[in-house]
């Protein structure tokens, strides 16, 4: 399993979950759990996903949803796991 | 499982805080380089560094984007080139040629500085190590991406005087070649005591000879965590400041252990060691000083510094260690004037002098950074500043350096502009009084006696 995090954040507004994991089962990156919520109107969502059947780059998905995100005035970012499991636990 | 307010964290300190890996450093050894030929040699460093290299930035980038924290500059440390050098180099203007070589890999690669054009001669000088150091002046006029360092003393050898009244003269002349940029030849010329062998930072950076072929050292910093995570502990009692100081210093370091080993394994090049130093940069929030003031002082420079200084670094050090099992080079909070806009508000403000600095390079790394002085100082006052710091590293066993800029045209008061990480400065006052009878002694300051500490 390849594990990366995906985090978005912004303004809430209507179909942001529904797009973003419409563009993960295109790209073939399974969702293992989603938290969010929602403080004044600000949207925080992460998402732990497995992209290890992904047949894109790791770069060109980060890029993808970045654009996805700018399109729906959102910040998304994707991130290998890695650096958070590091700097969270011992 | 990770959750939410963890990952927000981390991507708070990248985007708010400033969090980055600072460097990625190759060490490359060029002792197979050498040769009786100047010509070959110079062949040999180019075509090793090249390869060895080659895919230093493509990598540092791609782990920037894979993990979502910048990795802000790839460099490359190389061994002292007075001792690759010293078959070939029969003049000072022969080491300029290694020095134009390494300069023209170092373009090539795209990294943003290559250090290691240093001589190590904390006991004595070498005809080749003599010859390096005076080729200096002229290596940095005529090169861009050059890092050099001498290293004049150490804690098992003692001071080589000779070494530090030269250094003196050697930066004024630096200072001189560079008039036209502000002196910017000395803001890439240090003068060390203790030198480690495996620090990734310039301007002190070089590949030491106990050193592998190869290496991959890290350097990570994040004043600006440190300094947010303070604004929530006013009133703390000192236990609890040093215990959060920690924590955050061990989030910070585990990034950078992770990026080292990744880049380990990217580049297939063993891993060395993390330099776990908080560095600022003359960005806003990206301060030493805010800390400094997070912690109760006014301005840096106030009395209390030194002690606010001391337990910082202390805990940096602390936390960092617990986060990665190697750690090296130069490892705590770094002090430059220059690169720190909270330091040169201090400066400005009249609460910090070279003096109180002096006190402050006792109790962190590394020593008078970066600081901009009258362009009139006398060789032999640097060569004084220069002793001052190089007893207090041999006496207390750690190291110390001197980063002057005897800024040519400039007095006390004026502004100097470096551009982008090396900020700016205004240029400080050195005591008037004279040491010249001191420093044309000449020789030898003995290695200290290593019991009877007090």
């Amino acid at each position: 399993m390849k594990k990366a995090i995906i985090t978005v954040v912004g303004k809430d507004t209507v179909g942001i979950l529904a797009k973003t994991c419409t563009y993960l089962a295109k790209a073939d990156i399974n969702i293992l759990d989603i938290s969010q919520t929602v403080v004044q109107d600000y949207f925080n969502m992460m998402m732990i996903v497995d992209y290890s059947k992904c047949k894109k780059t790791f770069e060109k998905v980060g890029t993808e949803l970045s654009k996805l995100g700018m399109d729906m005035g959102l910040k998304i970012r994707c991130q290998k796991s890695e650096i958070f499991e590091k700097m969270h636990r011992i | 499982m990770i959750n939410l307010s963890e990952v927000l964290e981390t991507n708070k300190m990248v985007s708010e805080q400033t969090l980055d890996v600072r460097t990625i450093t190759i060490g490359i050894s060029l002792l197979d380089c050498a040769d009786s030929s100047l010509k070959r040699t110079c062949d040999n460093i180019y075509a090793k560094l090249t390869r060895i290299a080659k895919d230093l930035v493509k990598t540092g980038d791609e782990i920037g984007r894979d993990f979502g924290v910048p990795v802000v500059n790839k460099r490359i440390s190389v061994t002292p080139v007075a001792i690759v050098g010293s078959a070939c180099c029969k003049k000072p203007a022969d080491f300029v040629k290694i020095a134009k070589t390494l300069d023209r890999a170092a373009k090539k690669l795209g990294v943003n500085f290559i250090g290691g054009y240093s001589a190590i001669v904390s006991k004595g000088m070498t005809p080749a190590d003599e010859l390096l150091i005076r080729s200096i002046p002229e290596a940095m006029a005529t090169t861009d991406l050059i890092c050099s360092s001498v290293n004049v003393g150490s804690t098992k050898t003692g001071i080589d005087m000779d070494a530090v009244k030269l250094m003196g003269e050697i930066i004024k002349k630096t200072a001189e070649r560079t008039k036209a940029n502000d002196s910017l030849g000395c803001a890439k010329l240090v003068v060390l005591c203790n030198a480690p062998d495996d620090n990734p930072f310039m301007a002190g950076a070089f590949h030491g000879v106990s050193e592998g072929d190869a290496v991959i050292n890290v350097g990570v910093s994040g004043p600006g965590v440190v300094h947010a995570v303070l604004k929530h502990c006013h009133g703390m009692e000192f236990g609890e400041l040093c215990e959060t100081i920690k924590k955050t210093a061990f989030k910070i370091t585990r990034v950078g252990q992770l990026v080292a080993q990744e880049a380990s394994k990217r580049l297939g090049i063993p891993f060395g060691i993390i330099d776990l130093s908080l560095a600022p940069t003359p960005a806003v929030g990206d301060s030493v000083a805010d800390i400094l003031k997070e912690i109760g002082l006014e301005h840096p420079g106030a009395p209390g510094t030194t002690a606010a200084l001391a337990l910082l670094n202390d805990n940096v050090k602390k936390g960092g260690v617990m986060a990665s099992s190697y750690v090296g080079g130069l490892s705590g909070a770094f002090i430059p004037v220059s690169e720190d806009q909270g330091m040169i508000d201090a400066v400005e403000a009249g609460a910090l002098t070279i003096e109180k600095l002096e006190a402050m390079t006792c109790v962190c790394s590394v020593g008078l950074d970066m600081i901009a002085i009258p362009g009139d100082t006398p060789a032999e006052s640097i060569s004084g500043i220069i002793a001052d710091e190089a007893a207090i590293g041999m006496v207390n066993q750690k190291t110390t350096a001197v980063r002057v800029i005897p800024v040519a045209g400039k007095k006390v008061g004026d502004n100097v502009e470096f551009g982008g990480l090396l900020g700016h400065a205004p240029v400080m006052r050195v005591s008037p009084f004279s040491c010249a009878a001191m420093v044309s002694r000449g020789g030898r300051i003995p290695a200290p006696i290593h019991s009877f500490k007090n």
